[in-house]
């Protein structure tokens, strides 16, 4: 308690003098702190530790922006005076500014890389100032960032920052903030308290916590020599905290199941419309995802300051650039090899390879960067156990909006019913008065286009390179012949399905057998029902 | 405005043809092996382009015995036989003098049988599972116990690191890095249940399931890292999902034997600050020699944006080691440079000097960085002084004994020590 009143009093007078400053110059800081600084900028990385517990132990609140610019690695200092800057990055600019300006200020500094050098950083000290930060925020305004301090300062309570805390929790409105105190300070009784009754107590509170701390430290108290009370009711408390965590790891893996299937089912739906609807093998299909994620790459080139918004662009641009690809080919080699399937395939299969090369002498055989927006980085923390990342989420959902925008165009337009009629019956649809010509060359676009799309989906997940196609080629035929050729239906029930399986056999097999257990298994089953899932049915089926 | 360099490009080719076909008589040819297509052409390319520069240096400088230099490039298109076939291609019909080439391990084993047989010299530039040592090789890429040992020292020592995950792709190099590196851990006493061992197809894309099993098995009390021997393509996507699953360098660093300057320039690397890769090389070293690489590498490529990276600066060493081989050899004969270039040094791009030792390995040093937020890594630790190449692992059961030496008397390369005998195999 008397340790607290110091520091309360330290407070107090860094306060009062802070607050003294103020009128004068915004944010000097003191002299000596100043020299504790300059210290920083001397001391190797090794011993860049205790002068920064020693700053923290001085200061309060203004030396946030040192310990948050350190932690970003932009604090840098100028070589000839030893003065602490931040750099700051804006508009595609780097300047320097004196650490402890107002951001908003105008002053950034005329200088040159060879002027400043950085102080150094390393783990170990992102570590030590990520609580540091936690400490100051305890007291933020900030509902949400006072919540975190305490959340991350779990991981590394001492009977200092308890004391904090139970300070403070008196003092807090926020139920939620409230809570995590509670956590907090029942994790340190839990452990710490003299008596078994307080302890047991404290087990007893912390029972519906997810949080990873609470779980570690149960786990520590059923071991070794903990009185018999202790370890009872850490055993209990341990035990429903796990049947949680079992059941939402359940909903993570399937989650990941999904999150797989609409990738499959992106890159399969348009293979599904030329190999299951026209019956053409389409080897270059890989190659047309592979130009819709270049095509996002591109227009990433062409808005650089508009990254956020640039998908929206990518979508219809990349539909076209496939599509009118796909036209140009079905019109080109396609249609004058019409009933002649081992001949598309070998050449679709030689214009995957043209197409590979074209991509690599434009754009060199590296892998092209493509970035993801801000929107859909990060994940949804749902629980401390359970976080649903959002560019799966993202992809989830828009491939299932393709699907059924598809499904329409099949279904409701009149294109969709011309395609319908020459798949169906060909000579009978020409007698009819359809443009089979015209219908094919649409249809194959069609599909093209939609490669096109999964393409700038697939820009967000993986490497945009020359080989991006290749990866997805033998997934997206095995999803459309299981399936079962010619049936939208088909290929998402059996998009999702191979998703699922996979990501429920990986854990148990590893990510290499899983791969070979679904091959096989899709190699027994169509061995069994050559016509995959959902056979068409009738006279069209022959 | 692509349309025209390849016009030019074509252009050139045909008259190098035609010039190699005037002067072949007094130049001295060096082949370059590394695919320009395929899976690998991302890696290898810059490869090829090194050694071209380097050619190109040389023959400024006047040549080597009075004779220019010339480069045969072919490509192998990322297809580990056509190794041994165009490897055979350079040694009989263009009659290379040396190669400089592979990257995968998988493509040294297919073109060593023709080196052996038609007693040719390759220079390998790229880090490797060691376990191997050819009379026509010299492995300038860093041996396990200069990437791999170091690296996971730095972990246990300065980081505390209690458990391990070993993540790898699915051949010889991950499987042999990390048998060593299991082996390793247990004489360290680490448990067997603090070992989690993975293993993952080439371009491997989906690491959910496999991210969220790593935070779990890193969640239960004590510290985890990563040691990941995954290879190419396929780290970009494992990084992205780190970075989304929140998994910060702070709670599990991952340290990489396969990232570098080059892997990371295609990929926005502020969610990964703090990951560590063991290297013997940066870009961000500083010192002169590594500032003028870099110039002449950046005007070289008219790119500057362009990289450089550890396979790059074996390169360099390599091909240095050989000049200087051939300058004392007084000979491109391969039994006479190999001798001469056992005990060369030249000094590397970090500021020390690089020994070829009598294992056709080198001494090196070796260095821990993080990753910072503009791709480059920032050294956090290094070895003092340099750590000499060691071909056979001291914690293997079927190579504890084993050395090579390729002077002599002994002359061999897996000598076994306990029974004092060449084991006859020829690598």
């Amino acid at each position: 308690m008397k340790n607290f009143l110091v520091f309360c009093g330290a407070l107090f007078l860094l306060f009062s003098t802070a607050i003294h400053a103020d009128s004068s110059d915004p944010t000097t800081p003191s002299s000596s702190m100043e020299a504790m600084l300059v210290e920083l900028t001397k001391v190797s990385l090794k011993k860049s530790l205790p002068v920064l517990k020693k700053i923290e132990h001085e200061s309060s609140e203004e030396m946030l922006p040192l310990f948050s610019t350190l932690l970003s690695g932009n604090l840098y200092y100028l070589k000839s005076d030893r003065s602490l800057l931040a750099r700051v990055k804006q508009d595609g600019k780097t300047e320097y500014r004196p650490l402890f300006d107002s951001p908003t200020a105008n002053n950034a500094l005329t200088l040159s890389k060879r002027d400043v050098k950085k102080v150094k950083v390393n783990n170990k000290l992102r570590k030590y100032l990520r609580g540091a930060i936690a400490r100051i925020q305890l007291t933020s305004k900030d509902i949400a960032k006072r919540q975190a301090a305490v959340r991350s300062l779990l991981s590394s309570l001492d009977s200092d920052t308890i004391e904090h805390i139970h300070q403070l929790r008196s003092q807090e409105k926020n139920s939620s903030v409230k809570n995590m105190m509670d956590v907090a300070l029942n994790l340190y009784s839990a452990e710490n308290a003299t008596s078994d009754v307080a302890r047991v107590s404290a087990i007893r509170h912390l029972e519906g916590s997810l949080e990873n701390d609470v779980r570690n430290l149960l786990t520590k108290l059923t071991k070794d020599g903990q009185s018999e009370p202790v370890r009872q009711a850490a055993l209990s408390a341990l035990k429903s905290i796990d049947q949680q965590v079992n059941r939402y790891a359940l909903v993570d893996q399937l989650f990941f199941g999904l999150s797989l299937g609409s990738v499959l089912l992106l890159a399969s739906i348009g293979l599904a419309i030329t190999f299951g609807v026209m019956g053409v093998i389409n080897m270059a299909h890989g190659e047309m995802i592979m130009l819709g994620a270049y095509t996002t790459y591109v227009v990433q080139l062409l808005m650089p300051n508009h990254i956020d918004y640039s998908i929206w662009v990518a979508i219809p641009a990349a539909f076209l650039v496939s599509g009118l690809m796909g036209v140009a080919i079905e019109r080109g080699v396609i249609r004058h090899l019409h009933g002649r399937p081992l001949e598309t395939l070998l050449a679709t299969f030689g214009i995957s390879l043209i197409l590979q090369q074209l991509v690599r002498s434009i754009f060199s055989p590296l892998n092209r960067q493509v970035s993801t927006p801000s929107w859909m980085s990060g994940s949804v923390e749902i629980n401390p156990v359970l976080s649903l990342t959002l560019n799966r989420l993202y992809i989830l959902a828009f491939a299932l909006l393709v699907f059924f925008a598809l499904l329409f165009i099949l279904k409701k337009t009149s294109l969709g019913l011309n395609v319908r009629a020459v798949s169906q019956n060909r000579n009978m649809a020409r007698a009819m008065g359809v443009k089979t010509a015209w219908v094919d060359a649409m249809t194959f676009g069609l599909g093209s286009g939609i490669a096109g799309i999964a393409g700038v989906a697939l820009s967000q997940l993986t490497n945009v390179g020359p080989n991006l196609g290749q990866a997805y080629i033998i997934d997206s035929f095995m999803v459309v012949v299981f399936g079962g050729v010619g049936n939208l239906f088909g290929t998402l029930v059996a998009a999702f399905s191979l998703g699922i399986a996979t990501k429920f056999l990986e854990p148990v097999t590893g990510a290499v057998l899983a791969a070979i257990t679904v091959l096989i298994f899709i190699i027994l089953f169509i061995q069994k029902r050559p016509k995959g899932l959902f056979p068409q049915k009738g006279r069209a089926a022959e | 405005m692509k349309m025209k360099t390849l016009v030019s490009s074509i252009a050139l080719a045909g008259a190098t043809l035609v010039a190699f076909n005037v002067q072949a008589a007094d130049t001295i040819k060096v082949g370059v092996l590394h695919s320009l297509s395929g899976t690998m052409a991302i890696s290898e390319t810059t490869l090829k382009d090194t050694v071209l520069m380097m050619v190109e240096e040389q023959n400024k400088k006047g040549g080597l015995l009075g004779k220019q230099l010339e480069a045969v490039v072919v490509d192998p298109a990322s297809n580990w036989p056509l190794f041994a076939e165009k490897g055979r291609e350079l040694l009989t019909q263009e009659k290379v003098d040396v190669i400089f080439g592979s990257w995968t391990s998988v493509s040294r084993k297919s073109v060593l049988p023709v080196l052996e047989e038609l007693n040719g010299l390759m220079f390998y530039p790229v880090q490797y599972e060691g376990e191997e040592s050819s009379k026509n090789v010299f492995y300038t890429g860093a041996a396990p116990n200069q990437q791999a040992i170091p690296a996971v020292n730095y972990l246990k020592d300065e980081l505390e690191v209690e458990r391990w995950v070993l993540a790898g792709t699915d051949y010889v190099y991950p499987r042999t890095t990390n048998k060593i590196l299991e082996a390793y851990l247990k004489a360290n006493g680490v448990a067997e249940e603090d070992i989690m061992i993975n293993y993952t197809p080439f371009g491997h894309s989906d690491w959910q399931s496999i991210v969220s099993d790593i935070k779990k098995f890193g969640s239960e009390g004590k510290k985890t890292a990563v040691v990941s021997t995954i290879n190419g393509d396929a780290n970009v996507p494992f990084y992205k999902e780190l970075g989304n699953q929140g998994i910060s360098a702070e709670d599990i660093p991952v340290v990489a034997f396969s990232v570098g300057e080059e892997e990371l320039s295609g990929l926005d690397t502020s969610p990964l600050v703090g990951h560590l890769a063991a290297w013997n090389y940066f870009q961000s070293v500083e010192s002169d020699a590594n500032e003028e690489f870099i110039t002449q590498w950046k005007a070289f490529t008219k790119n500057p944006d362009r990289v450089t990276n550890d396979p790059m600066e074996a390169t360099y060493i390599g091909f240095k080691m050989w000049a200087n081989a051939v300058t004392d050899a007084g000979t491109t004969d391969v039994d006479a440079v190999e001798q001469a270039m056992i005990g060369q040094e030249t000094a590397n791009l970090t500021g020390g000097t690089a020994v070829m030792n009598k294992n056709h390995h080198l001494s090196k040093p070796v260095l821990i960085g993080e990753i910072q937020d503009d791709g480059q890594f920032e050294v956090v630790w290094e070895t003092e002084g340099v750590v000499p190449g060691d071909a056979w692992s001291d914690f293997l059961p079927g190579s504890m004994d084993l050395i090579s030496d390729w002077t002599a008397p002994i002359k061999c390369g897996n000598y076994n020590t306990k029974t004092t005998s060449c084991s006859g195999q020829n690598y």
